[in-house]
């Protein structure tokens, strides 16, 4: 194989494994900060196990998404030697940016989240918890806006020519806020509280089937819900956004996503499909026009289609980034019904007695993290043939002077270390919620180990 | 221009404060681990990981900002060395990914063998860790064939040449004393003893590695101190680090730990400031054709980036200073152990 599909396949391989963690330590982050919110404003023990238990399980993720994350920031270097000079100037900014002002942040404060809690002041150590999430928060915005500038390239201008092109910044403002960033940094961010809210759903829902410490699974449960119902509808909103950005700046991926070959006056969407690259066909269940009226609402404007770029200048692999797409959107319908349909047995007070819907969510905790995954690869696909759209192609951005053999050995290395790697954090996983949370005292009402938090400030 | 530097120069100090503020922070992680072995008790061993417990993680990111801000200002340097550096440098970053997770999954058991194999990772990873980055500091130093791209033209092989392999032990001897008094001011009763003991035998292991490096520069690669001799103000370093690194064991022996690892915290500056004086302009000085080498002006970023990198600095560290200096203040003292610990 040559050095460029090399490095394309240990790129892609690396940063799927390492965007198993960050998503979980974001979502698991925000739903931290709740309960250990609720814990200081009841004082009640049972919000101190429960946010003890899941700090627990915070540290295996993120030490995990730290470790993998370290890989990532330098294969830009390693890899793409020539993508790294081309964009230095406005890539490498966004990096050391999100150095300093995110990953400081959620590394210095997780030694107090992690050691520090007989050590300061309840408000303190909550004050470290709210940190350490708002780090992880702004670690994607960072890379998200980097990212969204390669699909979106605004506020710059090209110096030099051949081997020594280079992307300068002329406007730092444009290049933040290029067109597609805000819009995907939301859907980056839905997509991690989902992977978050649905882990707490899963273990939770395992603990109430098997009838142990229901006095804290049961509350964790709900957070979880709460944070569920409205991550789930926000991320359709975000999604629908994200689509029309794309049908103004990178058209040729929308075809791709609903693998329309021909521009159409009035394009179908696909509820699924696969799409034949040879006779340029799709076969599947569609929704007359319902591509052309998402985007603009009426049956008229037209929407362009693949063959109306250059065969070199779009996406090959249709049909993968077409299944990619439709994945991702049906898994996120599909947890916008399971969490209604929960809510809704919530509120007729039935929720916990429905064993079928709790071994449901058992297993949907798989479904946010297939469609992040997913979400991401369609993409980057669509991106293709370009790694900055529109301005340097994929078969230009590699390092000339890596070998074929040199990628091969890392990527053989990655493979057994994130092998290893994944079966120990799985092992340890099952572990840990097989223990279950510590508690000490059984009286619900009791108050805390420590010192009633705010009580005695009042 | 900034006080009569120009903005180059100044990222070009940055930098080297951000990768002199790693080798110290994480310099002590990776000597304490070094020395894992070392120690012999179940109970010692837990000590000394939670001594580094809740830093180690806040002390790594040095690293990824000193990788962002090359990245950042020196693109083409940035690309150069790791794609030269390829081979050792995945071993470095698979060391880093398990010195991590060592830490981590260590206490998640209780079994000796796991205990015991966990051990084993982390001080192999830490050894492993801080020899590579040695070997590339000591390439750096010596500089790296490059093309008229300024890519890298030579073969990874000849990065194990005499000269990097002596900088490569000279760095570890260096992490371990460090890693040692850092642990001397974390440690109580017998292990204090202990750690005290091994600190001072690192020192020494440190000056004996130390010095034949320099006989060994002095004797086969003397451009590398050519301007330390041509510039006669210059050796105030070497006299600085002599001095530091003397005054170890004096304090040593009157119990003064936070003042021994002040002082070898300043050997490492120094050190990294004397390699820097000697390189500087270059970034990656190019032995088989010196018009190749990359220097700090043809292979910055443009200046507009450069003023946004300095903002971004100038906002940034007074903010990681700060809690940084809050997390290293909630856990001072010597290590206690509760439910919390690893
Ligand atoms: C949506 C979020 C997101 C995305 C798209 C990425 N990361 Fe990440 N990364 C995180 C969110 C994150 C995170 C949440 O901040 C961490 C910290 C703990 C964790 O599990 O993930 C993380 C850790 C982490 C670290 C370790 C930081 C530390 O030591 O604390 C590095 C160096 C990177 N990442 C670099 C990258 C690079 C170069 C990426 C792109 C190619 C990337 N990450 C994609
Ligand atoms: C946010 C920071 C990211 C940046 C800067 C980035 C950049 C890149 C680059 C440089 C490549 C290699 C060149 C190419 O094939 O186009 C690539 C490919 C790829 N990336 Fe990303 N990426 C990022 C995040 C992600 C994430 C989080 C995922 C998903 C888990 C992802 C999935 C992929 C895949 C699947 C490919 C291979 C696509 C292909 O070769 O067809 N990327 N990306
Ligand atoms: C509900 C319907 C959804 C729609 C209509 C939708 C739409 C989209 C679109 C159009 C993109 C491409 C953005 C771009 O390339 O610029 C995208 C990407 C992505 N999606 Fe979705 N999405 C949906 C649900 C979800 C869900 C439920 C998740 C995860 C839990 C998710 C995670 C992602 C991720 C991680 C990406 C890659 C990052 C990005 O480009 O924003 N999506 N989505």
């Amino acid at each position: 194989m040559d050095t460029e599909v090399l490095a394309r396949i240990q790129f892609a391989f690396t940063i799927a494994f390492h965007y198993i963690y960050p998503p979980m330590s974001i979502g698991l982050g925000l739903i931290l900060v709740i309960m250990e919110g609720m814990y200081l404003r009841t004082g009640k023990k049972l919000y101190e196990d429960m946010t003890r238990f899941w700090i627990k399980i915070f540290a295996l993720i993120f030490g995990i998404g730290v470790a993998t994350g370290i890989v990532m920031e330098f294969e830009f270097g390693t890899n793409w030697a020539t993508y790294s000079k081309y964009v230095g100037d406005i890539f490498g900014s966004a990096l050391a940016a999100e150095g300093i002002f995110a990953f400081a942040l959620e590394s210095g404060f997780l030694g107090v989240l992690l050691f520090g809690w007989n050590r300061v002041s309840p408000p303190v150590h909550f004050f470290s918890t709210v940190m350490v999430w708002l780090g992880s928060m702004f670690s994607a915005v960072w890379i998200v806006i980097a990212n969204s500038w390669q699909q979106t390239p605004a506020g710059y201008r090209i110096v030099g020519e051949g081997l020594n092109a280079r992307a300068e910044i002329t406007d730092f403002w444009a290049m933040i806020f290029n067109p597609s960033s805000i819009d995907r940094l939301w859907h980056v961010w839905i997509g991690a509280f989902l992977a978050g809210a649905f882990l707490v759903l899963s273990v939770n829902a395992w603990y109430i089937l098997k009838k142990k410490h229901l006095e804290i699974a049961k509350p964790a449960f709900k957070i979880a819900l709460v944070v569920a119902v409205c991550s789930s509808l926000a991320q359709l909103f975000t999604g629908h956004h994200s689509a029309n950005g794309i049908s103004v700046h990178q058209p040729a991926k929308l075809a791709a996503f609903e693998g329309h070959y021909d521009s159409l006056a009035v394009a179908d969407m696909y509820i699924f499909g696969w799409v034949d690259q040879k006779t340029q066909k799709v076969s599947g269940v569609s929704i007359p026009g319902g591509l052309t009226f998402l985007l603009y609402q009426d049956f008229k404007t037209p929407v362009r289609g693949l063959n109306s770029f250059p065969e070199a200048d779009r996406p090959k692999q249709v049909n993968a980034v077409f299944q990619f797409y439709h994945i991702m959107v049906s898994i996120g319908m599909a947890l916008i019904a399971l969490s209604l349909f929960a809510a809704w047995q919530w509120r007729r007070g039935k929720l916990f007695e429905k064993r079928w819907l709790m071994w449901v969510f058992v297993w949907a905790v798989l479904l946010p993290q297939i469609a992040n995954q997913v979400g991401w690869f369609s993409a980057e696909m669509g991106r293709q043939p370009w790694v900055v759209y529109g301005l340097l192609r994929t078969s230009d951005a590699f390092s000339r002077v890596v070998t074929a053999n040199q990628i091969l050995f890392s990527l053989v290395l990655f493979t057994v270390v994130y092998t290893v790697l994944l079966i120990l954090f799985l092992y340890l996983m099952t572990k840990k919620i097989q223990h279950g949370p510590d508690h000490s005292a059984h009286d619900e009402e009791a108050n805390s180990r420590r010192d009633n938090p705010l009580m005695d400030q009042i | 221009m900034i006080f009569g530097i120009d903005y180059t120069t100044w990222w070009f100090l940055v930098f080297g404060g951000v990768i002199s503020g790693y080798a110290i922070l994480d310099g002590f992680d990776l000597g304490a681990g070094a020395m894992h072995l070392f120690l012999k008790k179940e109970e010692s061993r837990r000590i000394a990981l939670n001594a580094i417990g809740p830093v180690w993680d806040g002390n790594e990111v040095w690293l990824v900002i000193g990788g962002g801000a090359l990245f950042a200002g020196f693109p083409v340097a940035y690309a150069a060395i790791f794609s030269a550096f390829y081979v050792p440098f995945m071993i470095f970053i698979v060391g880093l990914i398990y010195r991590g997770v060592a830490i981590e999954f260590r206490s998640k058991e209780t079994g000796r063998i796991w205990r015991a194999s966990w051990d084993f990772v982390y001080f192999f990873s830490c050894t492993v860790v801080t020899l590579s980055l040695g070997l590339m500091l000591g390439n750096v130093a010596l500089g790296i064939p490059l093309d008229t791209n300024h890519e890298f033209a030579g073969n990874w092989l000849d990065f194990f040449n005499p000269f990097s392999i002596l900088v490569a032990i000279t760095t570890l001897a260096l992490f371990m004393m460090h890693g040692a008094i850092f642990l001397t001011m974390k440690t109580e009763g017998r292990l204090f003893t202990k750690t005290t003991l091994l600190a001072r035998n690192f020192t020494i292991f440190f000056v004996i590695a130390f010095t034949l490096n320099s006989l060994y520069t002095l004797l086969y690669i003397p451009h590398l101190s050519d301007r330390i001799r041509s510039n006669p103000q210059f050796f105030i370093l070497p006299v600085i680090m002599v001095l530091a690194v003397a005054n170890i064991p004096r304090q040593l022996t009157k119990g003064y730990y936070r003042a021994a690892f002040v002082s070898s915290a300043i050997t490492i500056a120094t050190l990294l400031i004397t390699v820097a004086v000697e390189v500087f302009p270059y970034l990656v000085f190019a032995p088989n054709n010196p018009a190749n080498s990359i220097t700090i002006s043809n292979g910055a970023s443009s200046e507009k980036t450069m003023g946004l990198l300095l903002t971004i600095a100038l906002l940034g560290t007074p903010l990681v200073a700060t809690y940084t200096a809050f997390v290293f203040w909630t856990f001072k003292g010597k290590v206690k152990l509760d439910e919390t610990s690893y």
